[in-house]
């Protein structure tokens, strides 16, 4: 049995003398395997990693009985030393690619700048190295590349010049801080590819940090699951993910969208639906003008959405999947009238909107509301709860009166499980899954027929994901609101939605009931798409 | 008792800023940075010094003719209470705390004969019989009576508003800056007492070329410059809020006229501009005479135009700054719910973007007091300020310039406008350091 690469033992790091981040872990990790550090926001992952390489922030406080790298006890080292292993030993990808390449500075040089730091060559050979790395990386025309800055690369094609720029110093150990999680789908099943690939080539072990379980348990030989700060499991995936001991593993297992649910709860298919569409989209294009030239011709147009046709029938869901890029986002604002360079016909209960012009149009509107990704910008922070909620109420129906406004605030957050006295509470005082339910009960205050949700868990945790989908199914049973639900998630499709449609470039591929396309999808890019998705099916780690 | 325009404003704008205090008192967004200012020792103590300074203004402000009086000269309370200081004029310069003027003169003494020196003077250090050896004893000793009265009279003071207040508002006396306040308040109130105490028997800052009590004059000048600074905001203020808002928040033409018009207002030279204005007020009073009819009006009709003036040119660089933010803040996820939930623009303009650019406007405000105060001096120094018989910091450094010149040299003028005007302008650019860190929404504050 060979020595571990990696050792931890009772590693802790405190905040401000108080807030223990991470609270007396250990765990090892062997050369060549690939371990993975799952939980949730806030658990304490990604520290955990930055102290191992003494990268914690100033204010945190690091106390390790061991931190052993291959015999080397990196707690006696001075930071020069320290200096000497990041990067040449130890390799680190962090998540957002964006903020993590210098925006002036060019691919090459930026991967030329750690083979200076580690190594001493020629400049033939470093050059002769950047390529390699960057053919290693699949990078397509490195010659040409190596000149391009990072904004000219798409997100996927950073994310891949992140791990040539860690593989430059030939490390034993490669930390990934969640490389995939904000890559679409098919690119992170690339970019997880690639990383086994290197790994089978070189040797290197791999610790991976993520809170995707799906995607933990394709690719990782074992995994630790944090919660607050300690480790609470340890396993491999074949045993943890199958039969878990500790019950807050079980919770996230649980609180997992699984594909198979697929149309469980739903008995409606697409075609047994008798009553009249409450939306009706026609033809609907949205096109920018590209305008060239001193005097801004229009040279041509980015279709962002190219004649689209959809139907949403009332108390139903319609989930609109697609990767970045696609229009969904386009599609879901637009009709709200927040973009207004639009064509094509929407009738909403039988009322052709274009026909709709002043405050008629703004009445009408009103039936369609929204619920945004982002539970942190999507309320004013100087406004109270009690303000927020009731501001829809106060612009459409200046009749009521205030006492009314506030019975009606209480109602709401009572209907979406939040203390009554939240009402006089500011947004920041709240945790993200809260506050994403403020922003549901501020667009079911003006009663509205359709709610588009625009990825309205994509930026929450696991388990509080699992609960908003299950108001949004109560309120939907409460209240017969339909839900044009945007996605890239395809296991939260199949948890929520009743009918699919997968959107490409702009246009509408596939569209059918949910079981129908996630089960035989007709379109191959459809098949691509749910080929590519981490699933969490307990039968395939079974078998293998 | 009579109401200058400016008097008008200054009260109307303290009115308003107590309206404004009460209605954000309770607003968290607000109370927050108000607690890190107040716990801030630098921004309490430069508090204190600005709360006396605008104290000094507001005494200033009330104006009223005095019923004994023949004459038909309007006064104001500071006036009223300066009585002796202001009315004891010497003939020429003297020093600060001289008994004789500062240069030689043919005096004729009782018996007739003449002497050629120094003359006594007629106010100051006349209880003295013989300057030489008496003089700084004397001064000595009444500094130490004034500044013992003075701390007396203060320790007394606020021993006894402890004692009221001991029982009603705890958070007074604890929190740390509480110390630093009442310390500065007990030093500049004991100080301002030993100061009058002794200007009773001296020229504490000499006299100035006709004669006029320095002291007297820094101390009217204090109402000129707060004048300027607050005024000219509360004139800049709604035009560039207006504009900033409406043209970031409509875009269009309507950005694009706003636009033209503060990039031309800008690149006129704003002296050019202020010069014209002073020279079109000075012809309608010259032309509706019966309307101005003593000289403290005339020269505070041509203050309120200069505070016009200076407010119509200075608009621009905030409504830049406001105009960036809006532009931020409209794609706001909030601001297009809001407009999803049907609510009018106006609205969306008053209760999302207004709010949320305030913080910009509290620091522009308190930034740009400071330089409005030495712009006067400067607008003093080239005849288009304030008019010359008004009493302000620019003109007696305008005067100073010759006075710099003589053998020997007089400069306790300048000296006086320069630490005045030096202790204002210091103190309002702390606190506005202190506000700006307060209110910078990066630091660590959420929302």
């Amino acid at each position: 049995m060979n020595p571990p690469l990696l050792t931890i033992e009772h590693l802790s790091v405190t905040f401000n003398q108080q807030l223990k981040v991470v609270d007396d872990i250990s765990f090892t990790i062997n050369r060549g395997e690939t371990f993975a550090l799952v939980g949730e926001s806030g658990s304490g992952k990604s520290i955990t990693a930055l102290s191992v390489l003494r990268l914690q922030p100033s204010s945190a406080r690091l106390s390790a009985a061991v931190i052993e790298l291959d015999d080397d006890n990196l707690l006696h080292r001075s930071e020069l030393e320290l200096c000497g292993i990041r990067g040449r030993r130890i390799g680190l990808i962090f998540q957002d690619p964006m903020s993590s390449l210098n925006p002036v500075m060019t691919i090459g040089s930026q991967v030329e700048e750690v083979i200076k730091i580690h190594f001493s060559l020629s400049k033939e050979l470093m050059q002769q190295r950047v390529l390699n790395l960057l053919r290693q990386v699949e990078i397509p025309d490195p010659e040409q590349r190596i000149k391009d800055y990072p904004h000219q690369l798409s997100g996927g094609q950073r994310q891949r010049v992140m791990i040539a720029i860690a593989l430059a110093g030939m490390p034993d150990l490669l930390i990934a801080d969640e490389p995939t999680t904000s890559l679409d789908v098919t690119i992170q099943a690339q970019i997880m590819a690639l990383l086994k690939n290197i790994q089978h080539q070189t040797g290197m072990a791999l610790w991976l940090i993520s809170h995707d379980l799906a995607l933990v348990s394709t690719v990782a030989d074992r995994v630790a699951v944090m919660q607050r700060g300690k480790i609470v499991e340890t396993g491999i995936p074949q045993e943890l993910f199958v039969n878990p001991k500790h019950p807050y593993t079980k919770k996230l297992l649980a609180a997992l969208p699984s594909i198979d649910n697929a149309g469980k709860n739903k008995a409606f298919s697409l075609k047994a639906q008798v009553n009249a569409p409450l939306l009706q989209v026609t033809d609907y294009k949205v096109y920018y003008p590209i305008r060239k030239g001193i005097f801004k011709r229009v040279a041509g147009y980015v279709r962002a959405v190219d004649g689209v046709n959809l139907e949403i029938y009332p108390g139903k869901t319609l989930a609109l999947v697609g990767e970045s890029g696609c229009g969904k986002t386009t599609l879901g604002k637009s009709l709200l009238n927040l973009i207004p360079e639009h064509s094509g016909r929407v009738m909403l209960e039988g009322v052709e909107l274009n026909n709709l012009t002043g405050e008629r149009l703004r009445l009408k509107r009103a039936n369609i509301q929204i619920v945004f990704q982002d539970p942190f910008s999507s309320m004013n922070p100087r406004m109270l709860v009690n303000d927020i909620i009731a501001e829809g109420l106060r612009a459409l129906h200046p009749e009521f009166n205030s006492a009314y406004r506030k019975a009606r605030v209480l109602q709401l957050l009572r209907q979406v499980g939040l203390p009554e006295d939240s009402a006089l509470r500011y947004p920041h005082e709240f945790s993200g899954g809260q506050r994403q339910r403020i922003c549901i009960a501020r667009a079911l205050a003006v009663e509205p027929k359709l709610i588009i949700c625009d990825e309205p868990t994509s930026a929450l945790d696991v388990s509080v994901q699992a609960q908003i989908i299950q108001l949004l199914k109560t309120l939907q049973q409460e209240k017969g609101v339909s839900y044009l639900f945007i996605t890239h998630d395809l296991a939260v499709v199949a948890e929520i939605a009743d009918d699919v449609a997968v959107m490409h470039q702009g246009k509408i591929i596939e569209w059918g009931s949910v079981r129908q396309v996630l089960t035989e999808p007709e379109n191959s890019y459809t098949r691509k798409l749910i080929e590519a998705a981490p699933v969490f099916k307990s039968e395939k780690i079974r078998k293998n | 008792m009579i109401v200058l325009w400016t008097d008008a404003l200054i009260f109307m704008l303290i009115l308003i800023m107590l309206a404004l205090t009460f209605y954000l008192r309770e607003k968290d967004h607000i109370k927050r940075p108000l607690q890190t200012i107040v716990a801030s020792k630098i921004g309490m103590a430069s508090l204190v010094i600005l709360l006396f300074f605008v104290l000094i203004g507001l005494l200033d402000s009330i104006h009223f003719k005095p019923a004994n009086d023949k004459s038909n000269e309007i006064i104001s309370l500071l006036d009223y209470w300066a009585t002796p200081l202001r009315e004891h004029g010497e003939k020429t310069y003297s020093a600060p705390f001289a008994a004789t003027l500062y240069s030689k003169e043919m005096i004729i003494l009782t018996d007739g004969s003449t002497l050629w020196g120094y003359p006594r003077l007629q106010f100051g250090g006349i209880h003295l019989t013989d300057p030489e050896t008496q003089r700084i004893p004397d001064i000595l000793q009444k500094a130490f009576y004034g500044l013992a009265q003075g701390v007396g009279l203060t320790g007394i003071l606020i021993f006894l508003i402890r004692l009221l207040l001991v029982k009603r508002n705890k958070c007074l006396m604890l929190s740390p800056t509480a110390k630093t306040v009442w310390m500065m308040v007990f030093f500049f109130v004991s100080m301002t007492y030993a100061l009058i105490y002794l200007s009773a028997y001296y020229h504490v800052l000499g006299t100035d070329k006709v004669g006029e009590d320095v002291f007297y004059q820094a101390v009217k000048s204090i109402r000129t410059g707060l004048v300027i600074g607050t005024l000219t905001t509360l004139i800049m203020l709604p035009m560039s809020i207006v504009f900033g808002i409406l043209a970031g928040f409509f875009r269009g033409w309507v950005d694009d006229v706003i636009q033209y018009i503060y990039t031309t207002l800008n690149s006129i030279p704003g002296v050019l501009l202020i010069a014209a204005s002073i020279l079109m007020v000075q012809v309608y009073m010259a032309n509706h005479e019966q309307d101005f009819t003593s000289v403290v009006v005339r020269a505070d009709m041509r203050l309120l135009f200069l505070c016009m003036i200076l407010g119509v040119t200075s608009w621009t660089g905030l409504c830049r700054l406001l105009r960036a933010e809006t532009l931020k803040l409209r794609e706001m996820e909030y601001v297009q719910a809001a407009q999803a939930l049907g609510v009018t623009q106006v609205m969306i303009l008053v209760r999302h973007i207004l709010p949320n650019v305030m913080h910009i406007v509290l620091i522009s405000v308190v930034l740009d007091f400071s330089s409005l105060v030495l712009a006067e001096a400067v607008l003093s120094y080239i005849n288009i300020g304030v008019d010359p018989t008004t009493y302000s910091w620019g003109n007696m450094i305008n005067g100073a310039r010759l006075e710099m010149a003589r053998e020997p040299i007089v400069w306790w003028s300048l000296t006086a406008a320069f630490v005045f005007m030096f202790a204002l302008v210091l103190a309002a650019n702390l606190f506005a350091d202190v506000v700006q860190d307060a209110f910078d929404p990066r630091r660590g504050h959420s929302g």
